[in-house]
């Protein structure tokens, strides 16, 4: 095992595929001299030259298209997309075309295209390099959204989804890249996709989350269980789709209240599903309507540091609501 | 835009011979019966829709006898009825697409007629959403240049497509790669019902090639042996090494936009009287019998055998059944079904 950033632990993923597989090549802004802005794919052009790590020109679509035709003649490309907030030119590349591949052909052609998309809040990007897009593509059938926290989980799932014969949507948190740090096997390991991983053991309440807040819910729960003698579980999804439907169900009924915690604004979101699950899976075994947290209902989000801050779940209020779920 | 070839005079291009624009009449007869068949089965109610490839058939013909369909990739638009032909698609095939029958060999009928991917040679088209499939042919033609293959990449699309995004970008990056790509524009002046003028200030979709730095031909999409040796040029560029073309093939199209559609609201009468005298067959037919390949009675021939293969392939589709609901659920994943 060893120590790492989010950050390594994604780069050395592709590292160790590109090395693995030579049909693996990554394509982006950015990504070859420059190593990604990021610096995700830092030393990769000296390695893997300019076939293999290609700059493109600055067109999101193009990227996730050409990837797409690459990888229907044999290829696994990874498309990098800068920002999430730069997805939506693309979206029709990879909502429209590449999640119908094979459903599309009859199961004739395939598209092992593994999208990454750095995302989410928290580190002074305004409206434009702040936004949480996840929903978009968990409403897609065709497609399997992932959506790491931690070390761990961001290489073992980052290697299953450039092995994977089906498209991927690969969500890095931005603000997890550098501030999270953990364990990580040194051999070849991947983490099955689609399967939710419980992160804390606890009785009194069940919190369900992904990506940064997991870990502004880890410590939430660390100091509830401190203050008030209190113990939650904390359910990270790790997959947004396909949702793990049974492990979701198991964790609400252990408690029988559940507290979803979100970055994303909450309307018609991947934890409204989620709830939905707990509805239709375990309402006889809930003692508590179901609880959210996240953010108000306004563009992602401010610049102004005291507005951004008032805009983002934090642990102060993600442990307020679990004291009130507690008490109920 | 006139070609010498079309006036029957000139010497055969390369690698034609003269049964070979037999062959290739014979499938733009066919390609027109059956075209015409499914407007009758629309008007029938038995096909939902359609999109013809009246007009275009010398273009499609003529490009496709230029490549080569064993190492080839193809990814078509909605209107490559005589190219799907001309790449060994049966008639029948071709026909179950668009009755949506049970065995449709491209989608298995869930897209619209020619939509999916075929299962003989590399071809397909995914979407209906115009122009996506140029980034699509770029990232084909990319991994062909990463492995050394000396295979080409054909992709068609049309003037309305012309004005997306995609297109742009796509042209782009194979230019600034040098990939094995033609982009083949079949303009017939109308997207729907917008014509050129409004779609572009330029006089040709050709002309942009020179913005990627790549050669840009304009044809008679009329003259299928001028389609023919525009693409076995970009073929031949393809091949060793020297980058994309853009071919445009000026065609008519002899019929609105699809079967929903009604071209007199939008199409002058003197611009639809006109087009008239540019049908691919009847100009093709003209260049066959100047050079003395055809007669009248050997046309009539054509013509009747054609009818017969379309009366015998519409017996057989219409009595398909259609897919089993069941297998709606099949081929989301890889070997698995979705819930």
């Amino acid at each position: 095992m060893s120590q790492k950033t989010v950050i390594k632990a994604v780069r050395d993923a592709m590292l160790s595929e590109m090395r693995r597989d030579p049909d693996v090549f990554i394509m982006g802004e950015d990504i070859a001299h420059r190593g990604g802005v990021f610096l995700a794919t830092d030393g990769f052009v000296g390695e893997f030259g300019e076939e293999r790590v290609i700059d493109t020109p600055l067109a999101e679509s193009s990227i996730a298209g050409i990837a797409l035709g690459a990888a229907v003649n044999g290829k696994r490309p990874i498309a990098e997309i800068q920002f999430a907030d730069f997805v939506w030119p693309a979206i029709n590349q990879i909502v429209g075309e590449t999640a119908r591949v094979r459903y599309g052909t009859n199961g004739r052609k395939s598209a092992p295209l593994t999208v990454r998309v750095p995302y989410g809040g928290g580190v002074r990007g305004g409206l434009y390099h702040s936004q949480s897009i996840e929903v978009l593509f968990a409403h897609t059938p065709g497609l399997k959204v992932v959506a790491p926290a931690t070390p761990y989980d961001a290489q073992g799932l980052l290697v299953s989804a450039i092995r994977d014969d089906d498209p991927v949507v690969f969500l890095e948190h931005k603000k997890t890249y550098r501030l999270v740090r953990g364990e990580v096997p040194d051999g070849d390991y991947s983490e099955p996709i689609g399967v939710a991983d419980v992160k804390r053991q606890g009785g009194d309440i069940t919190v369900i989350t992904y990506g940064l807040m997991l870990h502004y819910v880890l410590q939430a729960a660390q100091a509830l269980s401190e203050q008030d003698r209190v113990e939650a579980l904390v359910m990270d999804l790790r997959t947004l789709r396909p949702l793990d439907r049974q492990s979701i169900a198991q964790a609400a009924r252990h408690t029988g209240k559940v507290l979803l915690v979100q970055e994303d604004t909450p309307a018609v979101s991947v934890l409204s599903e989620v709830s939905a699950i707990i509805a239709e899976e375990a309402f006889y075994d809930l003692d508590a309507p179901v609880m959210r947290v996240g953010p108000p209902e306004l563009p992602p989000m401010p610049f102004s540091p005291v507005q951004e801050a008032a805009f983002m779940p934090s642990p102060e209020k993600i442990l307020a609501a679990m004291r009130k779920l507690a008490a109920t | 835009m006139t070609s010498s070839s079309a006036s029957g005079d000139a010497a055969l291009p390369d690698g034609l011979s003269d049964s070979d624009l037999l062959d290739m009449y014979r499938t733009m007869v066919l390609s027109r019966n059956l075209d015409e068949r499914v407007w009758l089965l629309n008007r029938q109610g038995k096909a939902a829709i359609a999109a013809s490839a009246q007009g275009h058939e010398a273009a499609q013909i003529g490009t496709i006898k230029a490549l080569d369909p064993s190492r080839d990739h193809f990814l078509i638009y909605y209107r490559q009825f005589t190219a799907m032909l001309g790449l060994g698609t049966t008639p029948s095939e071709l026909l179950s697409g668009f009755l949506a029958k049970k065995g449709e060999p491209m989608s298995g009928a869930r897209q619209f007629p020619l939509h999916g991917a075929h299962p003989r040679v590399d071809l397909f088209s995914f979407s209906n959403v115009v122009a996506t499939q140029l980034p699509h042919a770029v990232g084909v033609a990319l991994a062909d240049k990463m492995r050394g293959s000396d295979a080409v990449t054909i992709v068609f699309f049309g003037d309305g497509a012309a004005s997306q995004g995609d297109t742009h970008e796509a042209m782009n990056f194979a230019g600034i790669h040098g990939l094995p790509v033609i982009f083949m524009c079949e303009n017939n002046r109308y997207a729907i019902s917008v014509p050129i003028h409004k779609q572009m200030p330029l006089e040709s979709v050709a002309a942009r090639a020179s913005s990627y730095g790549f050669p840009g031909v304009s044809i008679d999409g009329t003259d299928m042996l001028a389609a023919y040796e525009a693409v076995s040029a970009a073929a031949q560029r393809a091949r060793a090494g020297d980058g994309p073309t853009l071919v445009e093939a000026n065609v008519e199209r002899l019929l609105p936009h699809t079967t929903d559609d009604d071209h007199t609201r939008y199409r002058p009468g003197d611009d639809i009287e006109s087009m008239k005298t540019r049908d691919p067959l009847a100009v093709t037919r003209n260049m066959l019998i100047s050079r003395g390949l055809l007669s009248d009675a050997e046309a009539g021939q054509i013509e009747a055998e054609a009818k017969a293969t379309v009366n015998a392939v519409t017996d057989e589709v219409d009595a398909l059944p259609y897919p089993t609901t069941e297998s709606m659920y099949e081929h989301l994943f890889a070997g698995s079904r979705s819930q």
